[in-house]
């Protein structure tokens, strides 16, 4: 008996491979289970392999494996898609009927169910998915039960009728299994009195936003990001806030840029092509002080790259995007519930530091969905910094001799006071042109210097500020380090435990921090080994880390558009800790 | 906010002299903006002036009032979102030819067909004149510019007519130069409830000896004094695709207009964010259940 379980749907895009995934993958966080899920799709809407994978286990799961065990295939290519993870237990659900000859090795359990022909006697075939879901919860002896309240959520809206249709095919599917079949692969799906939430990066993004007091978010729809737009758009209303589709992404961060002016707390998320379009006006985000969330859920790049797989191939970018030289915050969640977390925190320094903050997610964090318990998402803990925001009684100290407002003071920690619209005496204008105290425009030297400056300090004074710290796991004795950056953490994870069990111990860094980031010196003093994790070719975070401690690390980097899986990344440690260390 | 004395409008004169050339439109261009935002009880502190690039963008500067000197062509944008944050604010937006028909033009679709409630003032010379004199949109096709030395052979846009075809709910047209009628026509475009659109004939008196003051002084005809119905779509369809004439005054108005934030249900002032937990904060981890 295994407790984790990987299971999988795959078909053509079009076939409701994502909607089916969801609900078993609901099913089991209803149950108690934790899950991980991850997809593979292709970027078209119909037509074109794709597969919704679901790990699950009674354990905190955080990482997708090479491993499957259920299969759900609707077409011969999702099996010869799989093969490799097939294995010995695996069973395979497929319908017979249909017009294709399904090819499964010997080795592997063919369940033949006639998915469509159930669904028509449940009340239409377009419930194909749900039967196989039904037999899928016999092989796996997981109840048909739990299955109901995800039905009722997925279809509820659209009457019990059609509630009543699905629950009933998913009978239909278990039933026919458990009288043709007499098999027993020894899964046995155990079931807990949890109550686990379950969500995605992109989904976690946008509850932190709105829980940070965001009231306006402008975006354009790009993959992997649309869904954080999607999150807000019908919820942001109901805390007297807006989402508006603009035009193209240069309005979108306009529009933002706009809203943040008049005060409030303002995002816009796009994915790396969207943020090449808005580098154009970060530079006055930056110039004006206005403090602005910018989410980059990064994808395949460069140019349209590969829409709908993963990488990390943006930190240069954000970090360096835009002409001229830009303070900017970066950080980078590491996990789906960092998402959120990181989200708030980005409110609060944008509004703080009077600053641009990228947030910086990656594809697999956005898409994948995770089990979370409530108390994750703690909202009492949330706290709102608005920073140097005035009230209006306060307008007054900071006007210059002819009542004038100075809203670029150069302050000694570089925060300026901030006046919004409607603040008596606070009118003043702000401008990407280099400017004054006042905002008016300026080429005289020592003002540009002492303006420069002063924007540059506020990173100084975030830096002492702020705690940018690191997590750290893994064997804190050990004599090798690994470093890694955005959703790699959770394979990083598991693949610790994997390499324990082989007896080579490392300790691990992830950091949800770019810019500011902690400074790892030390740490890199003390390893022997320094390996840097990436989804990248050129290894753009490592290269950070090697101009901070003026030491080589060795880097794994991976660029074939999928994550890292735990098993492989414990292989690829081991033979990377076996090469010699590059020169010095 | 609002100081208990009378707004005059010279309140939203900044101390800043202009460096616009002696003569350019853009002077009357502003002095009828801030009399029409002192006529219609605006105050600079409860005002958001979003200005474009160019010699009409340093509008910004020489106006007191909150505001932002933006990117090029993409005010309208800006002056959007300080809208929607800002429902209780007057929001202005203010740019040449260039940056609204060019670049912005976009932009310029996409404001007007959503109805945002601002006023957006087009100071349109038909030439570009802080980078010295090239073909703009508004260019006729036969101006000889440095870009264009034989003329551009391109027909000019007509910003009134894609206004129009943008489902404008305010559009109208003025002078520079004459004082009255143009603070009157930007003052009716602020009180519009919706996207109030003035295209105004700004002279650049630099670099555009074609598009002079005699010549719109000679040319102008003033819809007040033609018996036409702002709120006709035909009508106004017609004196927009009139490109013979110069037409000074109210084009069109949809008597039916409903702002943007209006069709969206925002009435509140965003920047009110209460600390700590949002109200109903569990009803969004619950939906993840």
């Amino acid at each position: 008996m295994t407790e984790d379980l990987n299971w999988a749907i795959g078909g053509e895009a079009g076939d409701g491979i994502d909607s089916t995934g969801k609900i078993f993958a609901q099913a089991l966080s209803r149950a108690g289970r934790h899950v991980f899920t991850s997809k593979d799709f292709a970027s078209r809407i119909r037509g074109g392999y794709t597969a919704y994978k679901i790990r699950t286990s009674t354990d905190r799961v955080q990482s997708v494996v090479d491993r499957l065990d259920i299969l759900v295939a609707l077409t011969q290519r999702t099996i010869d898609e799989n093969l490799d993870e097939l294995h010995e237990g695996s069973a395979v659900i497929y319908d017979g009927e249909r017009s294709w000859d399904a090819e499964i090795p010997d080795e592997i359990t063919a369940v033949d169910v006639p998915l469509k022909s159930l669904a028509e006697e449940a009340g239409g075939a377009i419930m194909l998915n749900v039967v196989a879901l039904g037999a899928a919860c016999e092989l796996t002896g997981f109840d048909v039960a739990y299955l109901d309240e995800a039905l009722e959520k997925r279809f509820g809206g659209k009457g019990s009728k059609i509630v009543d249709n699905n629950k009933d095919a998913a009978r239909k599917g278990r039933d026919y299994v458990q009288e043709n079949y007499d098999l027993d692969l020894g899964y046995a799906l155990e079931t807990t009195d949890e109550d686990y939430v379950l969500l995605n990066g992109d989904e976690a993004i946008g509850m932190g936003a709105l829980a940070a007091g965001c009231r306006f978010y402008a975006g354009y729809p790009i993959t992997p990001a649309t869904n954080v737009m999607e999150y807000l758009i019908g919820r942001i209303e109901q805390y007297g806030g807006h989402v508006v589709q603009a035009e193209d992404e240069l309005s979108a961060i306009n529009m933002a840029l706009g809203a943040a002016r008049g005060g409030a707390r303002s995002m816009t998320a796009t994915s790396g092509p969207g943020i090449d379009l808005m580098a154009e006006t970060f530079g006055l985000v930056a110039t004006s002080e206005t403090p602005l969330v910018i989410v980059d859920v990064m994808r395949s790049g460069p140019s349209t790259g590969m829409p709908t797989k993963q990488e990390q191939g943006d930190l240069n970018m954000t970090l360096y995007g835009g002409h001229g030289e830009i303070p900017r915050f970066v950080v980078a969640p590491t996990t789906i519930d960092e998402c959120f977390w990181k989200t708030v925190e980005a409110f609060n320094y944008a509004e703080k530091y009077q600053t641009p903050v990228y947030v910086v997610a990656d594809l697999a964090l956005a898409v994948t969905e995770q089990t979370f318990t409530p108390e994750t998402f703690d909202m009492d803990a949330v706290e709102i910094d608005r920073g140097n925001l005035l009230e209006d009684d306060q307008v007054a100290e900071w006007l210059d001799d002819q009542g004038r407002f100075r809203a670029h003071a150069a302050t000694e920690d570089g925060i300026s006071p901030r006046a919004i619209p409607g603040m008596t005496d606070g009118a003043h204008m702000s401008t990407g042109l280099e400017h004054d105290e006042l905002g008016r425009r300026t080429e005289d030297t020592e003002v540009r210097v002492e303006q420069v400056d002063k924007r540059n300090r506020k990173v100084e004074t975030a830096k002492a500020e702020e705690a940018w710290d690191y997590r750290e796991f893994g064997d804190e004795d050990a004599d090798d380090l690994v470093v890694s950056w955005g959703s790699n953490e959770g394979a990083l994870r598991e693949a610790v435990a994997l390499l324990e069990d082989d007896d080579v111990p490392v300790r691990v860094i992830s950091v949800p921090y770019i810019f500011p980031r902690p400074d790892l010196s030390e740490e890199f003093e003390a390893a022997d080994d320094v390996i840097v994790v990436e989804c990248n070719a050129t290894g753009q975070f490592a290269d950070v880390l090697e101009h901070d401690t003026l030491q080589r690390v060795k880097r794994i980097n991976k660029y074939t558009g999928v994550r890292f899986k735990a098993d492989e990344l414990a292989e690829e440690i081991t033979a990377k800790l076996k090469e010699e260390v590059p020169a010095q | 906010m609002s100081s208990q004395s009378e707004v005059r409008f010279t309140d939203f004169k900044s101390d800043k002299q202009p460096t616009w050339c002696p003569g350019c439109g853009d002077f009357g261009t502003m002095n009828g903006m801030m009399k029409a935002l002192a006529n219609t009880g605006n105050d600079p502190d409860n005002t958001f002036l979003v200005a474009g690039i160019g010699c009409s963008g340093k509008i910004g500067t020489y106006m007191h009032s909150y505001a932002i000197h933006g990117v090029h062509g993409r005010a309208l944008p800006v002056a959007t979102g300080v809208k929607m944050a800002r429902p209780d604010i007057e929001v202005m937006a203010a740019g040449g030819d260039g940056d609204g028909y060019s670049i912005g033009a976009g932009h310029f679709v996409h404001a007007t067909r959503r109805n945002v409630d601002m006023t957006y003032v087009v100071m349109d010379n038909r030439i570009y004149g802080l980078t010295k004199g090239q073909a703009s949109p508004t260019s006729r096709s036969d101006f000889e510019t440095s870009t264009t030395p034989e003329g551009s052979q391109q027909p000019p846009v007509n910003p009134l007519a894609l206004a129009l075809a943008s489902g404008a709910t305010f559009i109208a047209q003025s002078f520079a130069s004459d004082a009255i009628r143009h603070a009157e026509i930007i003052e009716e475009a602020i009180e519009h409830d919706g996207f109030g659109f003035v295209n105004v004939f700004s002279p650049c008196v630099t670099f555009n000896d074609v598009d002079t003051y005699d010549y719109f002084r000679d040319s102008l005809v003033d819809l007040k004094e033609e018996d036409h119905d702002r709120h006709d779509y035909e009508a106004a369809k017609g004196v927009i695709l009139d490109t013979d004439k110069e037409y000074q005054g109210v084009m069109y108005q949809n008597e039916n207009s409903i702002p943007y934030h209006e069709q969206h249900g925002v009435t509140e002032n965003m920047a009110e964010i209460p600390d700590g937990a949002p109200e109903n904060a569990t009803d969004l981890v619950r939906e993840f259940y």
